[in-house]
């Protein structure tokens, strides 16, 4: 039975065992790899995507288990860069590597609809979970306040 | 180090009328083109450094591995900057391995800068001047009446002006100029070099696009995991394979024996470790089918006593190393004993940091085509000719078969220098006679690492009644066999204060290891600087000194000249005019002097000269009752020359490091039983947004040429913040991590 899911407003099948986690089912059925896989047990965030608003790490969500949820990955943000917070990353520069970057943009992204102006210690708490083995730590602060406030499209219905 | 090298252009007529120009370097290039500069087909000159085409677009490639440290964006500024066009009509792509064309094309030891700022620059100055030449003939008028601009050649006279594109294709038939006569820009003129740019792969990487090693997707490609002993180089003695091939997606799953070679010191990346691949159709499959994995493991296979080495059994062995004469005497001068008898303190101690793994984000992979004798391969690797000829080597396969191309890499640190997953993917992909994309998981990271070493070090030093050091005596207890010490173990004969002070005595002992070690960011430094400034602070504390100016006295001292090579560090002449720069600077910066005397904060300095830079860096720490350690401050100031590149990517460089820094004050891994007991983030808590500090970041800028700064602001940070947390509490952090002196994080 393939699963139905509805990924950056699309809707999709994939033939792929329901405990599948969801990051595989991204990166290797859907051929999103923005989505990235760091440690595959929660403890980095790289894997961050969006499901009816809520951050959750992909790498330990059974796709079975957001079948007819609303789910936005890095690629959903735009696919032209022009979403607030892509913006806000491309002009602090804030990545080095970048491979913890797409978790990092979707915990923010979260975390801005939640709370449209967050103070240093709201952003400190909701990305406390997601680790840049670079450090880029400063500039991601930078940019998430740089893009608080925008209008940003809705990342559930 | 001899930085102006010769080196010599090529250029070439592009199929459809451009211009591409190449470089070569002399004599890398005779050495790997077998005497002879290859003249290559244009039409395929991905070679080329420079292409523009009719249409005016211009291409300049990235020669090296994009790890993180901006060399895919800061290499191309340099060729800009003198071809003399906009930042913004220029396209980047990243080349392939072609050494014989590009030069060296490694990440590491902070050699980007200090390899290619002349050459690059002179690429693109030969670029601009064959514009010129080309322009000036087209308008019969005196090449010195020409100038450029954003990518156009004017003549003012005539108020006249052509495109490059539109200049290409007559161009691209000229003489080469010669590049002794080719004019450098004076860098007042400098439109590119010195202003913050942009990573160019941002607009790809925000919006999720393919760049990295694990993105690769070739038509047919199978997914790899390849399990091996947990305990290094133990073999297969037999596993439950055909239970594993008949699980969801799996198409092969076999033993392989691998070539590990032995010996008292284990090589960074010595031979193929046994294990078992599973190659199934999604990376999923193949992970989901280890987890029924079972192997029975010969895990003294590699080394009888493989299984038996822990952490304790080390520690245990080095204090007892410790307290005997050092092994071996690495530089030795005046009466160090002598001199501690006469002297009016003596200053003790012991100091201990454990293994590291790199744990860059994105893990070892490699995706590699093995077809009819011939090599195709997709890497993360930081040093992808070394791969190339380690692969051919356990392969044996000609390297000149073997094609490599490089994405961008998801944090190196030095782990990627090594080529082990490079090797396995190759592997297995000629086994299973399909493209394969070999992924490790994180676990495989951890337990597969080219670790950081461990090491041990025993310290005294005599302070005579004035509080000048008379004598200084270290002994280091490290990894290796006999004189030999395992990779990146090593300390330098002279190390910091060798020939400042008039007796001392630098010496180690060594003891096995069965493991892997390899270099990370700054290596050496990174553990040897913790030590030494650390030490220093103590023995200025104990001499009721300022360690500023103890540091700075030092570096003031007439320098005692030494048998042998010129004092080094990694092979350069140390100048301490350098280093006293930095250290003043950063104290003036953060107040040293005037620094306010609070309960439960406390502010240290420390600095160090490596990999070419220079840097002084200052912490200032709170420190509450429940000695949990916050890191509130740190300057820094960082000397690498005249010239700073790309201010984005440089203070990121310094932000990182000092990130890394302090992640170096809070993580260990330790061994039990041959194996490491941590396998992932969870137990190995990398430091987090809420911990960074604020930073100050600075660069003095010297006469000096331009060099690296991958590396030099890593190691001054961690003895800063163990100063700093002794001047807030008393206490001396001497082992590491913090939480064996008794700290947390706050
Ligand atoms: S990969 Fe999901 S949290 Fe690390
Ligand atoms: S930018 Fe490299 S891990 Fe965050």
């Amino acid at each position: 039975m393939p699963l139905k899911l509805t990924v950056n407003n699309e809707a999709v099948q994939v033939d792929a065992a329901p405990d599948t986690p969801l990051l595989w089912v991204l990166r290797e059925h859907l051929g999103l790899a923005g989505t990235k896989y760091g440690c595959g047990v929660g403890a980095c965030g790289a894997c961050t995507v969006i499901v009816d608003g809520r951050a959750v790490r992909s790498c330990l969500t059974r796709t079975g288990s957001v079948v007819g949820s609303k789910i936005t990955t890095v690629e959903g943000l735009s696919a032209d860069g022009t979403h607030p917070l892509q913006k806000a990353w491309d002009e602090v520069d804030v990545a080095q590597c970048g491979y913890c970057q797409a978790g990092q943009m979707m915990t923010a992204a979260a975390l801005l609809e939640q709370t449209p102006h967050p103070t240093d210690a709201d952003i400190e708490s909701a990305m406390d979970g997601n680790l840049c083995r670079c450090g880029t730590y400063a500039r991601i602060r930078e940019a998430i306040h740089r893009a608080a406030g925008q209008r940003m499209p809705a990342l559930r219905d | 180090m001899q930085f102006n090298r010769r080196h010599f252009l090529q250029l070439s007529a592009l199929a459809g009328g451009g211009l591409a120009l190449g470089l070569y370097e002399h004599p890398l290039a005779y050495a790997l083109g077998g005497g002879q500069p290859e003249r290559r087909d244009p039409a395929l000159s991905p070679r080329a450094f420079i292409q523009i085409e009719p249409s005016g677009k211009i291409t300049i490639m990235a020669k090296n591995p994009e790890i993180g440290q901006g060399v895919r964006t800061m290499l191309p500024m340099l060729i800009a900057e003198e071809l003399d066009v906009e930042w913004s009509q220029v396209h980047v792509e990243q080349a392939s391995l072609d050494e014989t064309a590009y030069g060296a094309q490694f990440a590491g030891g902070s050699m980007s800068t200090p390899l290619n700022w002349d050459p690059l620059r002179h690429v693109g100055a030969a670029g601009r001047q064959l514009m010129i030449t080309a322009a000036a003939k087209r308008w019969s008028v005196p090449e010195k009446e020409c100038t450029t601009g954003a990518g156009r050649v004017l003549h003012a006279a005539s108020q006249r002006s052509l495109g490059y594109g539109e200049l290409a294709e007559a161009a691209a038939r000229l003489p080469l100029p010669d590049p002794e006569s080719l004019q450098m820009k004076d860098p007042k003129e400098y439109k590119i070099i010195g202003k913050f740019t942009k990573g160019v792969d941002n607009p790809a990487l925000l919006t999720g696009k393919r760049l990295f090693g694990i993105d690769v997707k070739v038509p047919g490609m199978l997914h790899a995991v390849y399990q091996k002993c947990p305990v290094f180089a133990g073999k297969v003695k037999q596993a439950n394979l055909d239970e594993i091939k008949s699980m969801p997606g799996v198409r092969h799953a076999f033993i392989v024996d691998g070539s590990v070679r032995g010996g008292p010191v284990v090589d960074s990346d010595p031979g193929l470790e046994p294990g078992v691949a599973i190659v199934a159709e999604t990376w999923w499959q193949a992970q989901a089918a280890r987890r029924a994995l079972k192997v029975e493991w010969d895990t003294a296979a590699g080394s009888p006593t493989a299984a038996t080495q822990s952490s304790k059994g080390f520690d245990d062995k080095a204090a007892q190393l410790l307290k005997q004469p050092p092994g071996h005497t690495l530089r030795s001068y005046g009466d160090v004993d002598a001199a501690c008898k006469s002297a009016a303190k003596i200053v003790e101690a012991s100091y201990a940091y454990p293994f590291l793994v790199h744990g860059a984000l994105e893990p070892q992979n490699t995706t590699a085509h093995f077809d009819n004798g011939k090599l195709e391969i997709w890497t993360t690797s930081q040093a992808p000719g070394g791969g190339r000829g380690y692969v051919a080597r356990e392969m044996g396969i000609d390297a000149a078969n073997i094609t490599i191309h490089l994405t961008r890499t998801g944090g190196g640190f030095g782990r990627r220098l090594m080529n082990d997953y490079m090797l396995e993917a190759a592997w297995i992909s000629r086994e299973v006679k399909a493209p394969v994309q070999v992924l490790w998981s994180r676990e495989d990271d951890f337990a597969h690492d080219a670790y950081r070493p461990a090491g041990w070090h025993g310290l005294k030093a005599g302070v005579d009644a004035q509080g000048h050091i008379v004598a200084w005596r270290q002994h280091m207890v490290t990894f290796g066999s006999g004189e030999k010490t395992a990779p990146s173990a090593g300390i330098s004969a002279d190390e910091f204060p060798s020939g400042r002070v008039p007796n001392y005595f630098i010496g180690h002992s060594t003891m096995p290891l069965w493991l892997r070690t390899g270099p990370m960011r700054a290596p050496g430094a990174n553990a040897i600087c913790f030590v030494g400034q650390s030490f220093l602070d103590e023995v200025a504390r104990a001499a009721g000194r300022d360690p500023l100016d103890l540091q700075l006295e030092l570096l003031a001292a007439k320098e005692i000249p030494m048998p042998g090579e010129q004092r080094n560090r990694g092979g350069y002449i140390f100048k301490p005019e350098r280093l006293a720069g930095v250290l003043q600077q950063v104290a003036e910066e953060s107040g040293w002097k005037n620094r306010k005397r609070q309960k439960g904060t406390g502010m240290g300095i420390a600095a160090y000269a490596c990999h070419l830079g220079y840097c002084a860096e200052v912490a200032e720490v709170t420190v509450n009752a429940s000695n949990q350690v916050r890191v509130t401050r740190v300057w820094a100031v960082t000397d690498v020359g005249h010239q700073i590149i790309n201010p984005s990517g440089a203070r990121a460089q310094v932000e990182g490091a000092i990130v890394e820094g302090m992640g170096h004050t809070m993580l260990e891994v330790t061994m039990a039983g041959g194996q490491m007991a941590q396998s992932n983030y969870l137990q190995y808590r990398l430091p987090r947004m809420r911990q960074t500090p604020e930073m100050h970041i600075s660069f003095r800028l010297t006469q000096n040429p331009p060099t690296g700064l991958g590396e030099p602001a890593l190691p001054p940070v961690i003895p800063a913040i163990c100063n700093a947390i002794f001047d807030a509490t008393g206490k001396r952090v001497r082992t590491l991590p913090l939480s064996k002196s008794g700290f947390s994080w706050a």
